[in-house]
């Protein structure tokens, strides 16, 4: 070839990318009407203006739960003309703040931890929420929770999704064999683990094993005892490190952990020694009471999915919960739970619409409808909620006399929450001493 | 769920453009060679070194020299702190690098538990390697024989550690075992144990698992090695009346010196840098971390961004010494060969 023709080519290489790039910059316009109009949107009439805008949402909630978020809000972004881009992804936590430093943050994001919330908000990277979507939060949710969106004051995140920890799994059917009776007061549950001891079964199984995550569980453990045993005001001084880690209350609450999980009479029902809680994964931590291995296990409302195929999860079939008992019932209804809250990363009218949609009750509703969520939303029917765990986990929530923290270690720092708690808590139950472990965890406390 | 190409023809079309540039960009650097008129040669190679060099400094140079200055900066890389991200790994009990005899159950630390790996796994492993590769060498179902030991190489690190856990699994004394390990002791009359669960036992449980990985790779060479050592040798040595024993360590072992160092120095490397292993089966858990798993956890999920480039940098320094062996032992064998 040529000199004359290899030029000749070259040129025309430059020519066909310049004219595929110019190409690339016409796009499709969404529709830009909307159906306010019509009788079956009538509910949506609020949200004019907003046909044909965009919103993108990033949230770690994925596959089928995935579909049924996006099936929950169609008829909204059918009716005000809206289209709702979701993406879920399985390292939320990691991805979304790459995104955000690489100036590309979603619109909207479901933060599973308020301690996200705040590292966002207190680097400026958040919109507060408007003031629409701040009427129907506190309209809708309790103070309890609206302060786990607020940060110096104001509130970013409006909640959304709920799920409730304070609960101990066990078999109604074994219980009616054995003739054991649910305990109410943690007296009479530590009173029925004697005798179920007694009997021959160990009376409590735990896992604490989640790949890189382990320890999460026994975590769980420390901060649901540790708000019966100390109270909410106590609770509340720890995770703002107001308080020492290692605190003497702290250590009184591990030690009554100890008093169940390092007993060696108690655990580990179905799987061995003390020891075996480390290495037994948390999805199976609780299988055993329904092969009477194990008679209790305390785990999350979420747990309901962990049964194997065909076991019936109701109030008199092969597993059930009830709720983890108060100390001292005078001092309220302690409840640790965990559920999500819409942050938004800009403040275009149509995003702070769909902030303030998933506020309303009717979007609770909706979304319950479809099976397998609750929120701590007020205007949440029961009746919409199927599984009786979640019923029951709604009437918690819904409860007056509930006093609701979310997971501690979400509230900490990373260093903290998700390192040296879970690191310690597992060393822990392979044998550590409480004021060792504690020490070690208060020492990485970030300066 | 089906493939939607509407759906992802942003991403078809970006790598169509990145495709069309990579050739246009070929093109206009031929055509610039074309033109210049003298000493051909070293343009043409510099040209086409070029790319090479220029994909190396961005995805390369550029990043550790990042990481070099964010190994003196804190947490959030707003301030300069000196040396304090590395005198924290040295001295600070929380990071859990340095042993902590007093502590109950001993605490062996992050940086032992790697010396572990790096003097075990390439010793173990290319001793293995070794005396198979002897002795299968010419027999019968060789190949077989060697398939059966490189196989593990193809296996990810993440599918060998779900492998092993399963092997290594626990159920308590008088239920149905399910880790083959917990199976074959309890047949033999032991008591199942949790393996993964105490130190330096655990360590050592999860270090069995890269050397089923890299024996093979060091089978695979030391037995090229010893088919190239000439037959004159070896039948001079016969000759001689050499034991099997005397031809090992007196013939075999000094010819295939070279080879055995590639293979001790390429592993050593690769073990430095282990983490998938320890990430899957006990996610550095009872003391079984490594430097590369704690560069991962500060950098990542602590939010510690000082810390874990000071980490990768402590790797780098731990890794450069074997390199530079590496890269001298190479040479010194290419001025040999060229005598």
């Amino acid at each position: 070839m040529s000199t004359r023709h290899r030029r000749l080519l070259a040129l025309s290489g430059a020519v066909a990318l310049a004219l595929s790039a110019a190409a690339c910059g016409s796009s499709d316009k969404p529709d830009a009407t909307g159906n306010l109009d019509k009788p079956e949107c009538a509910a949506y009439t609020d949200y004019t203006g907003i046909a044909g805008k965009t919103v993108t949402i990033y949230s770690p909630i994925r596959d089928a739960e995935a579909g049924l978020l996006e099936e929950s809000w169609k008829a909204f972004a059918n009716c005000t003309g809206v289209k709702i881009e979701y993406e879920g992804s399985g390292e939320f936590e990691a991805q979304l703040k790459v995104r955000v430093e690489g100036g590309n943050a979603p619109d909207l994001a479901f933060l599973p931890q308020p301690g996200l919330l705040e590292f966002f908000a207190k680097g400026s990277k958040l919109k507060a929420a408007g003031d629409k979507t701040k009427a129907m939060a506190e309209k809708n949710f309790s103070p309890d929770w609206l302060k786990y969106g607020t940060v110096d004051g104001t509130l970013y995140g409006a909640p959304l999704g709920a799920n409730v920890k304070s609960f101990v799994w066990y078999s109604p059917k074994t219980f009616k064999e054995k003739n054991w009776t649910v305990p109410t007061t943690w007296d009479e549950m530590i009173a029925l683990s004697d005798k179920i001891a007694a009997s021959g079964v160990k009376p409590w199984c735990a896992g604490i094993e989640s790949g890189d995550a382990t320890g999460w569980p026994a975590t769980d453990w420390i901060e649901d005892v540790l708000l019966r045993d100390q109270g909410a005001d106590v609770y509340d001084q720890w995770v703002k490190h107001a308080i020492p880690f290692n605190d003497p209350r702290i250590a009184s609450a591990t030690d009554r952990v100890g008093s169940i999980l390092k007993n060696e009479k108690y655990v580990n029902g179905g799987y061995g020694g003390v020891k075996s809680i480390a290495t037994t994964a948390f999805q199976e931590g609780g299988l055993p009471i329904i092969e009477g291995k194990c008679a209790l296990h305390r785990q999350a409302s979420f747990y309901a999915n962990q049964w194997p195929k065909g076991t019936n999860v109701s109030a008199d079939g092969d597993a059930f919960a009830f709720y983890f008992p108060a100390i001292d019932p005078a001092k309220g209804k302690p409840v640790l739970g965990g559920g999500e809250f819409v942050a938004a990363f800009t403040d275009r009218p149509e995003v702070q619409a769909v902030q303030t949609y998933l506020a309303t009750s009717d979007w609770a509703n909706g979304r319950a409808k479809l099976k397998n969520w609750i929120s701590a939303n007020k205007g949440l029917d029961v009746n919409n909620v199927e599984n009786p765990i979640d019923k029951v986990a709604v009437g918690i929530l819904q409860d007056p006399k509930s006093v609701f923290r979310f997971d501690g270690s979400d509230l900490m720092p990373a260093a903290v929450g998700a390192g040296s708690f879970w690191k310690g808590m597992t060393e822990w139950i392979n044998g550590k001493d409480t004021k060792t472990t504690l020490d070690a965890i208060e020492a990485s406390w970030p300066k | 769920m089906d493939f939607d190409f509407t759906a992802e023809s942003p991403k078809l079309m970006m790598l169509l453009y990145g495709v069309v540039a990579f050739a246009a960009v070929v093109g206009l650097l031929l055509l610039v060679l074309d033109v210049l008129p003298s000493r051909k040669d070293r343009w043409v190679a510099l040209g086409l070194l070029f790319p090479a060099g220029a994909l190396l400094t961005v995805g390369l140079i550029v990043p550790a020299v990042r990481t070099l200055i964010l190994s003196f900066m804190n947490a959030d890389s707003t301030k300069f702190v000196g040396f304090d991200n590395f005198v924290w790994m040295f001295t600070d009990k929380t990071s859990g690098m340095l042993p902590d005899f007093s502590s109950d159950p001993v605490s062996y630390g992050v940086l032992l538990s790697t010396v572990m790996w790096v003097l075990l796994v390439p010793s173990v492993s290319t001793a293995i390697g070794l005396v198979y590769a002897v002795l299968v060498d010419r027999a019968r179902l060789e190949s077989f024989a060697k398939s059966l030991i490189f196989m593990p190489m193809a296996i990810s690190f993440v599918g060998a550690g779900i492998i092993w856990k399963f092997i290594y699994a626990y159920r308590q004394e008088g239920e149905d075992q399910i880790g083959l390990l917990n199976q074959v002791v309890v047949a033999l009359g032991g008591t199942p144990q949790q393996w993964l669960l105490d130190g330096p036992w655990n360590t050592l449980f999860l270090i069995a698992v890269l050397v089923w990985i890299q024996a093979g790779f060091a089978m695979v060479i030391l037995s090229a090695a010893i088919k190239a050592i000439p037959a004159d040798i070896v039948e001079a040595a016969r000759i001689d009346g050499v034991t099997p024993w005397q031809m090992f360590w007196r013939v075999t072992i000094p010819s295939i010196r070279p080879a055995l160092v590639v293979v001790m120095v390429t592993i050593s490397i690769g073990t430095l840098k282990v983490f998938d292993i320890v990430r899957t089966m006990t996610g550095g858990q009872f003391g079984t971390s490594v430097v590369a798993n704690e560069m991962y956890n500060y950098s990542f999920r602590f939010d510690e961004k000082g810390k874990g480039a000071a980490l990768a940098v402590l790797l780098f320094v731990l890794v450069a010494p074997i390199v530079i062996y590496q890269i001298r032992v190479m040479r010194r064998r290419r001025l040999e060969g060229s005598r």
